[in-house]
């Protein structure tokens, strides 16, 4: 059980991965934008983020390089989840600080094991 | 709300938004203009269609996110510059646009897009992106899962993974991936450390270690390239196969193989049916809700507990009989607060206009561009707040009011010049409070109504008599007679002569009125006037021998004392009475409800007259008898229909302070009925 900061400005997707991760028994937050994510992410820490790139106010990508400005969000997994596969967005999202990138649609179980994936150094 | 939605939920909340984003794009594109390119604005409507494609993809709605991929391809061209907005390029979105509602609604309502239209609208886009397609277009088609990509299963695979240093950095965890390999098959490993790694300047968050890996089992290759998905962008990985001879399997090419593109045509056919799992009820429909209203509930419900416990003291047996004072203090309390309750309850239904008036841009636009016409719409009054089943119900009667103000009021550009105004005509809608009701007024510059032209052709329907002699008034009223067209053509965008009486009637459902005002050559506004909210009204209470009655406080013109002598019978007309300049036919209500006269008589001790309560509807008067008015309170009403049967005559019902059920009676339903009766007996000959 994991705390989950779910950052998605479509309300469908943040119900949809929120129900996912519940589901697995984790603890989840959304966010639906990068500001809002942002000031959230500085008040409460969490385990995971889990972002979308494209939305308003700030995106995903620089909602990833400001969270690792962060001395909290150094180590913190930030997983991008999104519907852009380009390989010179993913390169950004990388240089940004993001730990992965999982093009949506998304699989429930691919996504649990990614996550399982990103958390296992804190759990050790 | 609560934690866990279940998937047909979230596919409710994914129509709706997508709706929203439908409209986002619309109403973008439509500020769009060659001269006019914001880029704040083709990002707007880009982030939506490329949320939409995304929940598409998501939701398995394929034929929806892979038609959206082009859109979204031309429109990433557009806000990188390498696209001009040109008028091609917008109008081929806008249509794009329609598509992707009609495939909303399709997949939502479990029917069949209109193929045909959007197979010729694909292939604009298609055209569109061919035609200047800039070198390397980025993204691509719908994804499918990984997981399902074709690879070969092998005797097993040779993998050497060499992370960046900064990988622990980013949260991931070699350790992790190798165990995860291990658990597929038989697996045996040699780490090696780097050339960099110096033990004296080790940097303890760093990673100088490289893996050799031998996995032996019948794995997908698939499965392995999973593994190291998203590490691949920060590590050296080759996969090769081995010894097995498959010698296709290339090397280190592990972000194209997790990138497996399917072409779009083939997802197309099977999608509809993937829709049919999902039932979205198409009509109770969910509704947005700004927080403050309902803080400002929650607020007024705490409050409520507050005088609830304030008024439970006087339950209490010791202060039984005490303080009658406090008690009426508290009961008053009770009062102002119940009523703020029901106030801000109500205010939760109240939707601004504005999201339904900003669709008439696309078909001001569309239409006129049809027409050759020259018309600016004018919007005002947005944030004017309408009950969301007024709002919907209004929805098609509006549209008809716009069609035919731009069809058959504004007129061709040259005609305008040539009758000394601009060329460009407006329309103008506008909405506002008035007195207890929400005004919607479509109002054009155009030609006006030709009355001439219409008695002509109501006499030659037979509508009214030839020789007879009509107001102003009356004419204009003809043409919310059924059947009645004035278009000398029909045309394809509107009326085929079902318009106006339908609209008319769709309104007086409402409760609302239509009036029209016309002048020839100058333009004319259609009124309408609609009450606030249906679930509540404000009514009069009247006696009728026993029973209560309602009337909407809205409906009453006047109440006058009527002495027998001054009603007049009218051969197939019933009874009228002379009101000032008009005669205006009036009933009994308990002969029109067939109660008992015994129950009357017991009341109506020889008295100097009787009350008639004059009702107005539709601008039509009628007179109604009734024994004793009572007070005025608002009223809760309850529909007959779901909860008895609908009976003509009866708007509904509700409960009284006293427990008892009142009947409202239908102002608008009496009044037309009293007007088919004389349409149909005798032409009306009602002048002064």
């Amino acid at each position: 059980m994991a705390s989950i900061l779910a950052v998605d400005d479509s309300p469908s997707m943040r119900q949809l991965v929120s129900m996912t991760l519940r589901k697995a028994g984790h603890d989840v937050h959304s966010a639906e934008d990068g500001t809002d994510a942002l000031s959230f992410a500085k008040e409460h820490g969490v385990d995971v983020v889990l972002t979308d790139v494209h939305m308003p106010k700030m995106d995903g990508i620089t909602l990833t390089a400001e969270l690792r400005r962060l001395p909290s969000y150094r180590f913190t997994p930030i997983l991008v989840l999104t519907t852009e596969s380009a390989q010179e967005m993913k390169m950004r999202g990388k240089d940004a600080g993001a730990t992965g990138w999982i093009v949506k649609p998304f699989d429930a179980e691919a996504l649990l094991r990614i996550l399982d994936r990103v958390l296992e150094p804190k759990r050790n | 709300m609560s934690l866990d939605l279940d998937m047909a939920e979230i596919h409710a909340i994914f129509f709706e938004e997508s709706a929203e984003g439908v409209d986002v794009m619309e109403s973008g594109l439509l500020n769009l203009t060659p001269e006019n390119t914001d880029i704040e604005t083709i990002n707007n409507i880009f982030r939506a269609a490329h949320s939409m494609k995304g929940g598409a993809a998501t939701f398995g709605f394929l034929n929806i996110s892979s038609f959206t991929h082009g859109v979204e391809t031309i429109l990433d061209e557009m806000r990188s510059g390498q696209r001009d907005a040109t008028e091609e390029v917008i109008e081929v979105l806008l249509a794009s646009v329609d598509c992707i509602r009609d495939m909303l609604a399709a997949s939502q309502n479990q029917t069949e897009a209109d193929q045909g239209n959007i197979d010729s609208v694909q292939q604009k886009i298609d055209a569109l992106l061919n035609n200047k397609a800039p070198a390397g277009i980025k993204s691509q088609p719908v994804k499918k899962p990984v997981s399902a990509s074709s690879a070969v299963p092998s005797r097993g695979w040779k993998i050497h993974y060499a992370p960046e240093s900064n990988i622990f950095k980013t949260g991931n965890e070699p350790k992790r991936l190798l165990r995860e390999l291990a658990a597929m098959g038989d697996m045996s490993i040699v780490s090696s450390l780097g050339d960099d790694a110096d033990f004296d300047s080790m940097d303890p968050e760093s990673c100088y270690t490289s893996w050799d890996i031998e996995l032996r089992g019948d794995i997908e290759k698939a499965a392995v390239v999973d593994v190291f998905e998203w590490v691949s962008n920060q590590s050296e990985i080759r996969i090769e196969a081995l010894q097995k001879e498959d010698a296709d399997v290339p090397e280190n090419k592990l972000a194209e193989s997790t990138e497996q593109t399917d072409a779009p045509s083939a997802q197309v056919v099977a999608a509809p049916k993937q829709a049919a799992t999902q039932s979205a009820p198409k009509d109770s429909g969910s509704i947005r809700v700004s927080i403050d209203k309902i803080d400002m509930l929650l607020n007024l419900v705490g409050e409520l507990v507050i005088t609830q416990s304030m008024l439970a003291r006087f339950g209490d047996k010791e202060n039984a009989g005490g303080d009658a004072q406090g008690l009426r203090d508290g009961l008053l309390v009770l009062e102002r607060h119940t009523r703020e309750l029901q106030e801000s309850a109500m205010q939760i239904r109240m939707l601004p206009i504005g999201a339904s008036f900003s669709r008439f841009k696309r078909l001001v636009r569309d239409m006129s561009t049809k027409l050759g016409k020259k018309v600016e719409l004018k919007l005002s009054g947005e944030n004017t707040e309408l009950d969301k089943t007024v709002l919907e119900k209004m929805s098609d009667p509006l549209v008809h009011l716009v069609r035919n103000s731009l069809d058959h009021g504004i007129e061709m550009p040259a005609d305008r010049i040539a009758a000394g105004k601009p060329e460009t005509g407006v329309l103008h809608l506008s909405a506002y409070h008035e007195g207890g009701n929400i005004v919607i007024k479509v109002s054009d510059d155009g030609a006006g109504l030709n009355r001439s032209k219409i008695l002509q052709k109501a006499i030659e329907r037979g509508i009214v008599a030839a020789g007879e002699v009509l107001s102003d008034d009356q004419i204009n009223n003809l043409i919310f007679q059924p059947g009645f067209s004035t278009a000398d053509q029909v045309s394809d965008l509107s009326g085929r002569g079902v318009g106006m009486d339908v609209v008319r009637r769709n309104i007086l459902d409402l409760g609302g009125r239509i009036d029209l005002q016309s002048t020839l050559g100058q333009g004319s506004t259609l009124k309408i006037r609609l009450p606030l909210t249906l679930a509540i009204l404000d009514g009069q209470l009247v006696r009728v021998g026993d029973q209560v009655y309602i009337f909407s406080l809205l409906s009453i013109v006047e109440t006058v004392l009527v002495s027998k002598g001054q009603i007049s019978k009218v051969v197939g007309t019933g009874n009228v009475y002379r009101l000032r300049d008009d005669y205006i036919p009036v009933i009994r209500l308990h002969e029109a409800f067939n109660m008992s006269s015994e129950t009357l008589f017991s009341d109506s001790e020889e008295k100097k007259g009787e009350l008639l309560v004059v009702v107005e509807s539709d601008g039509k008067k009628m007179g109604l008898f009734v024994d004793e008015l009572m007070e005025q309170q608002q009223v809760v009403i309850k529909s007959l229909e779901e909860n008895y049967l609908p009976v003509k005559g009866l708007a509904g019902a509700t409960i009284l302070g006293d427990g008892n059920v009142a009947l409202i009676i239908d102002v608008p339903g009496l009044v037309h009925s009293i007007d088919m009766r004389q349409l149909e007996n005798a032409p009306q000959s009602s002048a002064a």
